[in-house]
């Protein structure tokens, strides 16, 4: 209980401690007229309300309507509609790119050829800018008659897979030799060994490259979402509310908030599914 | 099932071992080693480091392969006896799965085999009551010490009943009175189910209280310089202070010396 309230004032404190960075900041540069104290040095960022609406104005927005279709809601609700829309993408891009990682890195454990081939592509992979990559997947997804929200999955995939083969393959070739020469001395087949040993021993190397395909997979979900069109998601209100930014630069704002919950939201759900996963060792510790 | 007494436990007859052979940075192992090991026997391998005593235990075990000579166990191939499953091991760090209570560890070679829960149950319960730890089996590895966990290790190997047990420097990580313990555990354990055991150590003392039979071997290449018959009957704590023990430990270090391998 005591963590959970702990928690709760830590996450609360973080809050108010940016609340007061954004708006010292602006109350700061509007004094000096946006240039450093005492020189003429312009600020790095400009302080005026398009570029930094006060805080109170992207709050009020978050309450205030909008029209979404033929009903009016407030643009908190509007919101987390599409981000269940993009989290559904996301969950469908983080199990896709978690299976295709581990896959990867148990054929790089079983075949060092495999290793030293897949590998440098593996890395390669991730250099391809995700813009340029997300209208070929999409094409081809829809050629091949899969709905856009598998499409947009797949870009997902496409970061997720990453951190997880990484982290895997260490995972797996964690267990020392004695371990090995243990399974060995048993005569265990090798599928047994990596079922036995190598997969429970890569649990503790898994769940922070999971954190992490997490938060990418939300991060792909909404770019697939801006570079093939869809009609609704995080990524498409994100898309219509930057086009009205120098309008209405609150709305923009109270969008990235959305997004960043959503992605806090899936960080800590894997969190969550760590804990129990591991419990059993970690109360060891203790 | 051809346990008959004048089957030895495990013949080594002329093995070698080369390292890295054929690639120019060869290292040589052991050479020329022939050995008889008799069913029931405790054999204690001893010897300075580089000598190859780890080495010819996994040779033993067929977790390496000689590049001469060859190995039998029990009549057969070393290789056919580790897919007969016919080893326990115990190394000198427990190696025990972390993610496993510590039933579930011993348990582990039988769960392999494909004995029913019930069976292996049954079993675990049996072999944490032979190494004293049944109020442990909720725990985890982690939450014992050093020489738990090795008991733990030791009921594991026993665990399927091998007919040998490899042991290489299960003791080395203890302190002196828990080893002291264990080594009079493991005699008493032996003494109850008459498997033969190839021990591997570099404690004088620990080699001449478990040991029927010292091997000292000698170093760079590895092979053996002598073997010392140690009769002291039964042990027991009094054993340590015997003068016969004192006698065997200085016949062993003495044979340590001229090899070069006494502190």
């Amino acid at each position: 209980m005591a963590r959970v309230l702990r928690s709760v004032v830590t996450t609360a404190l973080a809050i108010l401690v940016i609340v007061a960075v954004w708006e010292g900041y602006k109350w700061a540069g509007q004094q000096t007229g946006g240039n450093w104290p005492g020189t003429g040095i312009e600020l790095p960022v400009s302080t005026d309300d398009i570029i930094m609406p006060h805080v109170s104005d992207i709050a009020a927005e978050l309450v205030s309507d909008i029209r979404d279709g033929r009903s009016t809601l407030p643009v908190s609700v509007f919101l987390l509609k599409k981000a269940w829309f993009t989290l559904q993408e996301a969950a469908i891009g983080f199990f896709l790119g978690s299976a295709v990682g581990i896959g990867l890195a148990v054929l790089m454990l079983r075949w060092r050829v495999a290793e030293r081939g897949l590998l440098p592509w593996i890395n390669v992979s991730q250099t391809v800018p995700l813009i340029a990559l997300a209208p070929i997947i999409v094409t081809w997804g829809r050629n091949q008659g899969l709905p856009d929200i598998v499409c947009i999955s797949l870009i997902s995939t496409y970061l997720t897979f990453f951190p997880v083969a990484v982290s895997a393959l260490r995972g797996l070739q964690s267990p020392d030799s004695a371990h090995v020469e243990l399974m060995r001395s048993y005569a265990a087949p090798w599928r047994t060994t990596l079922f036995k040993l190598r997969l429970p021993a890569a649990r503790p190397y898994l769940f922070p490259a999971f954190k992490i395909a997490a938060t990418l997979s939300v991060v792909g979900a909404i770019v697939g979402e801006i570079s093939i069109g869809t009609k609704t998601g995080l990524g498409r209100s994100i898309l219509e509310f930057a086009q009205r930014y120098a309008v209405w630069p609150e709305r923009l704002y109270a969008s990235v908030i959305g997004a960043a919950v959503l992605g806090l939201f899936v960080f800590g759900m894997i969190s969550l599914a760590e804990r129990l996963v591991l419990r059993r060792t970690d109360e060891v510790v203790a | 099932m051809s346990t008959g007494g004048d089957v030895p436990a495990v013949v080594v007859d002329g093995v070698g071992m080369v390292f890295n052979e054929g690639t120019g940075g060869e290292v040589a192992a052991l050479d020329g080693i022939d050995l008889t090991i008799r069913a029931g026997e405790f054999v204690t391998l001893i010897g300075p480091s580089g000598c190859g005593k780890s080495t010819l235990l996994r040779l033993i075990g067929d977790l390496l392969t000689p590049t001469a000579g060859g190995v039998s166990v029990f009549g057969r191939s070393a290789h056919e006896s580790r897919t007969g499953q016919d080893y326990g091991m115990v190394f000198q760090h427990a190696g025990l799965f972390d993610w496993r209570k510590v039933q579930a560890n011993i348990e582990l070679p039988l769960e392999l085999r494909g004995w029913s829960r019930s069976d292996r149950g049954a079993r675990s319960s049996e072999m944490l009551d032979l190494v004293k730890l049944d109020e442990f089996s909720d725990h985890y590895p982690r939450q014992l010490s050093g020489g738990m966990q090795q008991r733990v290790s030791i009921a594991r190997a026993l665990s399927f009943e091998p007919r040998l047990l490899l042991m290489d420097e299960p003791f080395g990580a203890l302190d002196e009175m828990t080893r002291e313990h264990m080594q009079s555990e493991l005699l008493r354990i032996w003494g109850e189910t008459g498997t033969t055991v190839v021990f591997v150590t570099h404690s004088i003392s620990e080699a001449a209280f478990l040991s029927n039979r010292v091997i000292v071997l000698s170093p760079r290449p590895g092979r053996v310089h002598s073997i010392i018959d140690v009769a002291l009957g039964e042990r027991t704590p009094d054993t340590r202070e015997d003068p016969d023990f004192f006698a065997a430990a200085t016949t062993i270090r003495e044979a340590l010396r001229s090899v070069g391998g006494a502190e």
